[in-house]
């Protein structure tokens, strides 16, 4: 496959930035679109160029570090999937490609495709935790949890918090990252006795850490790798609705 | 950090924190901020998307009186002047002459004044969220053009109602003019194509704004959920083109000749 790049070159967070063009020849249809720019990478390595920044782990889908806008879709089109478990057959030989960093004010760009995501520690800080006493583990059946909410909370729980929702948001809001995490808890009877400070928290966290907010369109459940469902964002204003009540 | 720029005597005065102060690195001062959030010192996007859920429903309520009043114009002048009249005698004489129609009004201004603010506050709260555009052209993956339209959507239908109030409650942008009944004006507007223009295509702006709006309060109210949103989806489809047609069918009976 030869394919065309165009791919946001940023030294550092200083940098004004822009997109560059590369071309690139023999691209096998079964790499993953991160061995794609790994091969780009060592070419430009040779060629005593700065290597392109992006950010990969497990590169099997499930820690969340990787995520990058390939032609303006995070994660590209193909629903359901991180980048780097997306791979070239589903793009087409001759094919210009654009590749981008997430755009969120609060996801400032560190370098190229390499965005700061430190806002959603920060919003996970704020409340996305259970108080409970460590020490011994409590015997697993204590506490009964019903199969239908135990399969609701696992729904949301499957988030990997890789910022695709945000990076498509046309208002670039966390909304389904914080409502994941508040319907993940909010579901299960641990999670009970913070349920309205944690809803109040992270939501006041987003908002403040310059987020913007829903406006029900469903971008990001579109684009979410892990599916997580609009649902969650209903339970979110629900619970927020009622903890500001009081 | 005041701590490392105050004078040594106030330093002395506070030597822990002053050492806790130099010692903490921007990260940890950035991290113990996001710990306490300014609670309070933002208003909740929740509680602003509430605000415009709860009085978009309102402005929704007056439209659905509004449409069915506006079918009485099928029965003849008599009966849509009579009607109009008896809009402004409602209550009395416990209330004074109009005093129903103006506590609708100042009602109905609450609501489309709290609507506007949170729109604009959201708005800017969007916009400086996504400081820098996507180059590549922004494929729509799940958004509607309903969806999308929302603010300009707004604007426009803030301009159009205020074009309708010259036009049909004031008179002054009426052919018939100030001194027209009621029935004369709305038959005087929709003999003439421009003006059936200038009311069609903002009223089908006007449902596909509910149609967006509608859902997006069941949304935003928490009352939606995966198996509801089916259903709520299809009654803001059809309670907003219900609506609308509601709306048209005044004009096409003036345009067809059916009333005149």
């Amino acid at each position: 496959m030869k394919l065309t790049l165009q791919i946001w070159r940023q030294k550092n967070a200083d940098d004004a930035g822009r997109m560059v063009t590369y071309q690139l020849d023999d691209v096998s249809p079964d790499m993953s679109f991160l061995e794609m720019l790994d091969v780009l990478n060592e070419r430009l390595i040779l060629e005593g160029e700065e290597p392109v920044a992006f950010d990969h782990d497990c590169r099997e889908g499930i820690c969340g570090m990787c995520g990058m806008v390939i032609n303006g879709v995070p994660h590209g089109e193909q629903r359901a999937t991180t980048t780097c478990q997306l791979h070239m057959r589903h793009f087409k030989d001759g094919e210009t490609i654009t590749i981008e960093p997430w755009r969120a004010a609060p996801f400032p760009v560190v370098k190229d495709l390499v965005v700061d995501r430190s806002a959603f520690d920060r919003i996970i800080e704020a409340g996305g935790y259970i108080s409970v006493p460590t020490g011994s583990a409590p015997e697993a059946h204590a506490v009964p949890v019903p199969k239908p909410d135990a399969d609701k909370a696992f729904e949301a729980a499957v988030c990997i918090g890789c910022g695709a929702c945000v990076a498509a948001c046309p208002n670039g809001s966390a909304s389904l990252f914080t409502a994941a995490k508040i319907t993940h808890l909010g579901l299960m009877p641990q999670g009970q006795p913070e349920r309205d400070s944690r809803v109040k928290a992270m939501v006041d966290t987003a908002d403040e850490l310059g987020f913007g907010g829903c406006t029900n369109i469903g971008e990001c459940t579109a684009v979410c790798p892990k599916g997580i469902p609009l649902e969650t964002i209903a339970r979110m204003n629900r619970d927020y609705l009622k903890a500001t009540r009081g | 950090m005041s701590a490392v720029s105050s004078p040594p005597k106030a330093q002395a005065t506070s030597p822990t924190s002053a050492q806790a102060g130099n010692r903490l690195s921007p990260v940890a001062v950035h991290a113990q901020k996001a710990r306490k959030p300014r609670t309070g010192s933002r208003r909740s996007s929740i509680l602003l998307k509430a605000v415009m859920a709860v009085s978009g429903v309102v402005m929704i309520a007056f439209l659905v009186l509004h449409m069915i009043g506006n079918l009485k114009v099928l029965f003849g002048r008599e009966d849509f002047n009579h009607y109009s009249h008896w809009l402004r005698t409602i209550g009395e004489p416990a209330l004074p002459h109009e005093g129903f129609l103006w506590i609708m009004r100042v009602g109905l201004l609450v609501a489309v004044f709290a609507h506007m603010i949170s729109a604009t506050v959201l708005t800017v709260r969007a916009k400086r969220a996504r400081p820098v555009a996507y180059k590549a052209k922004r494929k729509s993956v799940q958004q509607t053009y309903a969806s999308r339209t929302m603010r300009w959507g707004g604007v426009i239908i803030l301009a159009y109602i205020l074009y309708h109030l010259l036009d049909l409650t004031l008179g002054v942008a009426n052919p018939a003019g100030t001194g027209a009944t009621p029935y004369d004006r709305f038959v005087a507007d929709f003999q003439r194509w421009y003006i059936v223009a200038a009311y069609v295509v903002p009223l089908v702006l006007l449902g596909m704004h509910l149609r967006h709006g509608l859902w997006s309060a069941f949304q935003t109210l928490g009352l939606s959920n995966a198996r509801r949103q089916r259903g709520i989806n299809l009654f803001a489809t059809g309670a907003s083109t219900l609506l609308i047609l509601g709306f048209l069918v005044g004009p096409a009976a003036v345009v067809i000749g059916v009333v005149k």
